[in-house]
């Protein structure tokens, strides 16, 4: 780890209890969903971090609790820092604090965590679907979602799929 | 056709109204450009220099559908491109063509998944369907022509059919 992070991880640790990894140099801290929110604010302006880099999900299926761990890779343009706070959620129904009102980025990010895995973020301003069409059915980037959406057409099956495909009409 | 032979040397052709009308809209038969990817850059190369489509009436690739009569569908079609394309497709004025260039616009190609259609096909109506991935100019120009020979064996008989 980095020296000049070490104080802040300490500072995140006695706040609010975060256990840390260390992989490469990379600091990983597990924050609690409900502290979430405190936790970013204490960073952005007790420590400078201004930008919420990036904002994405992992999904571990089939483990269930913890199923996500959304992460926020924060970075600290003053001080060329940059550390992952990980929040752990379970899968049914997962649900987090928003971040928006503490980075605006967040709104975005958000509604495509919303889009692409099914997470709520409790509070958020704007909770639609961003990439997928509305209408559209599931979340793609969960792992139990199906790979394949159409069985290809070969010779052998062409007639029993030229049945049911949806052809457009004039 | 001994009418047109002897009348050839006076300027004066006699034919049906149908193969005028055939040999019209063949023969000045606009695209719109619609690439969607790389298959667009295929359909650039057809149009430059080197195959020069305006041999067959093409030079002018139209931005507005209100101007063209031929939609070439260059790429794969995600789900949210669908509705767009279809509403060019219904702008464009009658008569009008679709060619899906590509596997991708013909059977969705290699992407087989929740974002892509399965073909253009569901969204709007096909007459000639080019393989490739991406087809080559050629085969783009083989594609049209095979169109145009589609066109000139439109009969009028058939349009009033479709218009009741």
């Amino acid at each position: 780890m980095e020296k000049s992070l070490e104080p802040i991880v300490k500072d995140l640790q006695d706040k609010f209890g975060v256990t840390f990894e260390e992989f490469r140099g990379e600091v990983q801290c597990i924050v609690k969903p409900e502290q979430i929110v405190e936790a970013l604010t204490c960073l952005r302006d007790d420590h400078q971090f201004e930008l919420l880099s990036s904002q994405t999900a992992v999904d571990y299926y089939p483990q269930t609790s913890p199923r996500f761990h959304i992460i926020y890779q924060m970075t600290s343009l003053t001080r060329n820092l940059s550390v992952q706070l990980r929040v752990p959620v379970s899968g049914d129904q997962p649900k987090v604090p928003t971040a928006a009102n503490v980075y605006k980025t967040a709104v975005w990010r958000e509604r495509e965590l919303l889009d692409m895995f099914g997470i709520e973020f409790e509070g958020h301003p704007d909770p639609r679907r961003i990439l997928m069409p509305e209408g559209s059915e599931g979340h793609p980037l969960r792992r139990d979602y199906p790979l394949g959406y159409e069985e290809p057409q070969f010779s052998f099956n062409y007639e029993e799929i030229d049945l049911r495909k949806p052809y457009a009409k004039e | 056709m001994g009418v047109e032979q002897k009348l050839g040397n006076m300027g004066v052709v006699t034919t049906t109204l149908e193969q005028t009308v055939n040999w019209a809209r063949t023969n000045a038969m606009w695209p719109m450009l619609f690439g969607l990817a790389c298959c667009a850059i295929e359909m650039m190369s057809a149009q430059a220099a080197h195959y020069d489509m305006s041999r067959f009436g093409m030079e002018l690739m139209r931005a507005s559908p209100r101007q063209s009569d031929l939609m070439i569908v260059a790429g794969r079609v995600s789900k949210k491109m669908g509705p767009v394309l279809r509403r060019l497709y219904e702008q464009m004025p009658e008569p009008k063509w679709v060619i899906a260039m590509g596997d991708c616009a013909s059977c969705g190609g290699v992407f087989n998944n929740y974002a892509i259609y399965q073909g253009v096909d569901e969204v709007v109506p096909v007459d000639v369907y080019v393989a490739g991935c991406p087809p080559r100019p050629e085969a783009l120009i083989h594609g049209v022509l095979t169109l145009h020979e589609k066109v000139k064996g439109d009969k009028f008989k058939d349009l009033v059919k479709d218009i009741k």
